[in-house]
């Protein structure tokens, strides 16, 4: 056979300003020139939403075409020839210009987009320099949209992709075109603020200054404001985003575009946090306790403090008597310094996993918690399989990769202890109680063979019992049709008293259907942290200790000695919320290092050292897919606030450890580098290895609760926009219908909620979404911070 | 679409009767099981029907719940067409041609005269609760005998003021 040359009959060739490209038949010309660097003006066209082809600006001369034609809306095809800038392009080009200008004001010195606006910059490039319209202008009321976003609806030039961004992409379409012609506008309708947790995204869209950050406008000038690459701090994406800074002080923050991660978006959650930075209580000078005062002193006294309080508590109780909580948000080079110091004084209490309750088999895990494929890869899985996730407000941008892949025609499939509402068809979903939900990954197990003769004894013993329910049978046959299929552990799972069970159990499915298993690490730095060996039963480069230190919450339960907390709010950071503040008050010398100086923290800690806060510092997180980004420092501290790794060098040097000399940062990540670079996310022993033994065998009511979006760390509990939105509203107890007729708490506004010795009282809403023998009380909020386990039992009666 | 919308209040087709879900099956029935939103402009003139020629927020809601589409494209819908009121409107509706065929045969004076007579402007609604005047009424493809209006949907073409007082002193 001889060789035939390759043929790709989907390619044209297009001449665009006579220059001749090849390019993919039906391909936008538009895109064709962006690709060749060819500028095009347009306002409608945006190159992640669909084409609606309404501004005009993009009109172009096409060869043999009676009329110019829009770039954004033409398909190429052989042989087109294309003139961006002929006399006739040029004239319609600045025909549309004049039409757009027509009711637009013109007045950018006053407008909040000045400076980097869309239509400024075209109307300088395309436009004409006088108007010719001297009649009335339009002139729109503006409705309030929320907290976050701005308005200016006078301004608005009809492009409509905030519209198209919220229907299509947020999934979520809460703004309209309302009325017609001239008095068009855009709008709710029915005044209410934007709910999706990707709102903020329509303020880059916006080409004008119609929609603007509320938080940000009038502020400063977008000239005034020096770029800083960096990555966001909440969720596991490690989402690339710019902080705009004005002398030293983060303005706002807005996404940098990153294909792999989140292309050109970002959670509200990752703009809007960064006003946690300002809040009042941040602390600016470390304090040490005097009697029941902290007086606040100098850096050396008070690192003095911390060294003699840790070298006394070693030496009355040996290297048990200290432990470390550390906020998986914190850098890998913090973690790395916390851990060095914990091991090198002897003990290797040292944990980041807050949130956590079950710790059997750890030894197992790998060396840090992934994806088990790449984020881009999630908007190609075929079927996918969430057990304990409320995908959508923990890790925004992966739910709106799942959205693509479900909208493509994907089943997305839910093991779920509350019926969650997402933006995208859900093909199957079981909602149970902590134990139910536990038997329904066995049955989905089960259903697809595990528990058979080669698998462990326990297992088989386990699953011996387990008839799969016809919705488990049917998640299980979606998964073994998926081509491309996925499993993966939320945060709820994590949380869950059975979470080596239901981990070893998703291995098996994703075995036995052959997909990938992974987990939805919780917080910015998650797999940073076990990578850096704040985990008790490993050391940096996940290197095996034996015996293993003591675990986040065997700390909680009984609190060491001394106790160090490293941007850790026990209240609302931890699984068990009124324990972990018992702990903090408990342990004889507590040390809180961390961006803020809380009244509950204020009352337990015996030294406060202020510490750089993220944008403060430069640092490194690890995302969900085992990437390590760089950031530097962009904003300064406040006061006496220092970055992390440096006070951690200089405890380290008082406390007389070895190899604490570190020159920069940087330095401390290559020496961790240098021992964890190679490391992957593969497991450590296979599924099989791990002992099955149900523990979530419950009797009377579960309170179930996940920490709420704008609630999961010290900083964006602190961003005060954030805080205004619906998403961020106080703890109320939810139960299902059935479960108040029978607590007789039909007719309750408010009960009292008892968990042990901890109890609250909150608003009651019957709400069906909640599975019964479960009580839906979220964690990491001012109403639930006094009660216990954010997933444990739970009794309620009506509040006196 | 937006589920969480809807699930999040329960639902509102509620507040469609009986009668205007069987009208509206009608229309659904015409239409590809995916596509029942290509019967929201039935819908939603059936809806105003049962509300006595306007639209509330509910109802529009209700439209929206039923036919399984964001409500804010249903506002959208209601808020485009003429036909479609969302405010509070008399018991006879008078739409008076602006467009340019009438206009040129005197659609703008006959828009002044029953302005002058009723005491009302364009998108207001007599005291009395009789009449609602329609604001800016385009081209109702009569135009060969404009100048000409419509009263609730019925077409009067060739208007004179003396047309114009029998037509409407004889509306209850
Ligand atoms: S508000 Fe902005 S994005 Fe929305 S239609 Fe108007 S100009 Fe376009
Ligand atoms: S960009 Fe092409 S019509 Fe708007
Ligand atoms: S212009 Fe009035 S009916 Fe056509």
């Amino acid at each position: 056979m001889s060789a035939k040359p390759e043929i790709h009959d989907d390619q044209v060739t297009v001449e665009i300003d006579g220059v001749a490209y090849r390019a993919r038949k039906g391909e936008m010309i538009i895109r064709v020139a962006d690709a060749a660097g060819v500028v095009i003006p347009r306002f409608c066209y945006h190159p992640k939403l669909p084409v609606a082809a309404n501004c005009r600006m993009c009109l172009v001369e096409v060869e043999r075409a009676p009329k110019p034609l829009p770039a954004c809306a033409t398909p190429v095809t052989d042989g087109m020839k294309v003139f961006t800038r002929s006399p006739r392009a040029i004239a319609a080009q600045k025909a549309v210009m004049e039409f757009l200008l027509i009711n637009h004001p013109l007045d950018c010195p006053i407008c909040d987009q000045g400076g980097e606006c869309e239509l400024q910059d075209l109307s300088l490039g395309f436009g004409s320099s006088v108007s010719r319209f001297a009649e009335k202008k339009r002139v729109v009321a503006d409705h309030d949209l929320g907290p976050l976003i701005a308005t200016d609806m006078t301004r608005c030039i009809h492009c409509t992709r905030c519209i198209r961004f919220l229907e299509v992409i947020a999934g979520q379409k809460e703004l309209g075109g309302i009325g017609r012609g001239e008095h068009m506008r855009i709008d709710t309708y029915v005044e209410r603020a934007i709910g999706s947790e990707m709102s903020g995204n329509v303020i880059d869209v916006c080409p004008v200054g119609a929609l603007t950050s509320k938080p940000f406008r009038f502020t400063a000038r977008a000239w005034e404001l020096r770029e800083y690459a960096a990555v966001a701090p909440h969720d596991s994406m490690g989402s690339h985003i710019a902080l705009h800074t004005r002398g030293g002080r983060v303005m706002r923050v807005v996404p940098r575009e990153e294909e792999s991660i989140n292309e050109v978006w970002i959670s509200d959650r990752d703009r809007y946090s960064y006003q946690g930075l300002y809040a009042a209580d941040r602390l600016t000078a470390p304090m040490v306790r005097r009697g029941d005062r902290l007086e606040p002193v100098e850096w050396d006294v008070a690192l003095e403090a911390v060294a003699d309080g840790l070298r006394r508590a070693v030496t009355e109780g040996g290297p048990d008597a200290i432990g470390v909580l550390v906020s998986p948000t914190a850098t890998l080079e913090e973690l790395y310094l916390l851990n060095r110091l914990v091991r090198g004084l002897g003990s290797s209490n040292i944990d980041h996993r807050l949130r956590q309750t079950d710790f059997r088999n750890q030894e197992q895990a790998p060396a840090f918690p992934s994806l088990g494929l790449p984020i881009e890869a999630l908007e190609r899985v075929d079927a996918a399989l969430l057990v304990g996730s409320n995908v959508r407000h923990e890790q925004p941008i992966a739910a709106h990769r799942l959205r693509k892949a479900a909208l493509a025609g994907a089943k997305v499939l839910f093991v779920n202890p509350l019926d969650f509402e997402f933006h995208f068809p859900v093909a199957e979903r079981i909602v149970a109680d902590p134990a139910g939900m536990v038997r329904a990954v066995a049955g989905i197990a089960k259903a697809l063979g595990a528990g058979g003769a080669g698998d462990t004894p326990a297992a088989r013993d386990f699953l011996k019992e387990i008839r799969p329910a016809p919705a488990e049978r049917a998640i299980a046959q979606a998964l073994r049709e998926g081509e491309r299929a996925s499993v993966l552990l939320g945060a709820l799972a994590a949380a869950h008293p059975d979470y080596s069970l239901l981990r070893a159990l998703a291995m098996r499915i994703a075995a036995a259907a052959g997909a990938t298993f992974g987990e939805l690490p919780e917080a910015a730095n998650s797999a940073g942290a076990w990578i850096a060996g704040a985990v008790p039963h490993r050391d940096a480069g996940a290197v095996p200790v034996l015996p293993a230190g003591r675990d986040a919450r065997a700390m909680i339960e009984s609190p060491p000695q001394a106790l160090v907390l490293f941007n850790v709010e026990p209240e609302f950071d931890c699984h068990d919320a009124a324990a972990a503040r018992r702990a903090a008050h408990a342990s004889a010398f507590t040390v809180v290092m961390g961006s803020y100086g809380s009244e509950a923290a204020r009352e337990y800690a015996d030294v406060l050292l202020p510490v750089a806060a993220f944008a403060e510092t430069s640092g490194t997180f690890v995302n969900a897919e085992g990437r390590w980004q760089g950031f530097r420092g962009a904003a300064t501290p406040p006061g006496e606030a220092r970055p992390g790794w440096k006070v951690l060098r200089v405890l380290g040097n008082l406390l007389g450890l070895p190899g604490f000399d570190y020159a920069d940062s940087a330095q401390v990540c290559d020496e961790l580098r240098a021992k964890a670079g190679g490391l992957t996310a593969e497991w450590r022993g296979e599924p099989g290895d791990i002992d099955i033994v149900e523990s979530a065998r419950v009797t009377g009511l579960f309170r179930i609760g996940e920490a709420p979006i704008y609630r999961t760390d010290p900083l964006v509990r602190r961003a005060s926009a954030l805080q205004k939105t619906e998403l961020a509203r106080d703890a109320v107890c939810r139960i299902a219908p059935k479960e108040a007729a029978r607590l007789g708490l039909a007719d309750a506004a408010r009960v009292e909620v008892m968990q042990g010795e901890a109890h609250a009282v909150l608003p009651l809403v019957v709400d069906e979404r909640v599975p019964e023998g479960c009580a839906w009380i979220p964690a990491a909020t001012p109403g639930s911070a006094a009660l216990g386990p954010s997933i444990g039992p739970v009794s309620l009666r009506v509040a006196p | 679409m937006t589920q969480s919308e809807q699930t999040a209040t329960g639902g509102r087709a509620a507040a469609l009767t009986p009668a205007s879900r069987k009208a509206i099956d009608l229309w659904v029935a015409k239409y590809p099981r995916e596509q029942r939103q290509s019967a929201v402009l039935s819908a939603l003139t059936i809806a105003q029907e049962q509300n006595g020629g306007w639209l509330t927020t509910e109802l529009m809601d209700a439209v929206a719940d039923y036919l399984g589409m964001p409500r804010v494209s249903v506002y959208e819908v209601a808020s485009f067409y003429s036909m479609l009121d969302t405010r509070p409107v008399g018991r006879h509706k008078v739409s008076i041609c602006n467009n340019i065929s009438c206009m040129l045969c005197g659609g703008d004076e006959i828009i002044r005269y029953v302005e002058r007579k009723l005491g009302i402007r364009l998108g207001d609604t007599t005291p009395d609760g009789r009449i609602t005047l329609k604001v800016e009424e385009e081209c109702l493809a009569a135009c060969a005998g404009a100048p000409m209006m419509t009263v609730d949907g019925h077409y009067h073409e060739h208007l004179t003021p003396e047309k114009v007082d029998a037509i409407l002193d004889a509306l209850e």
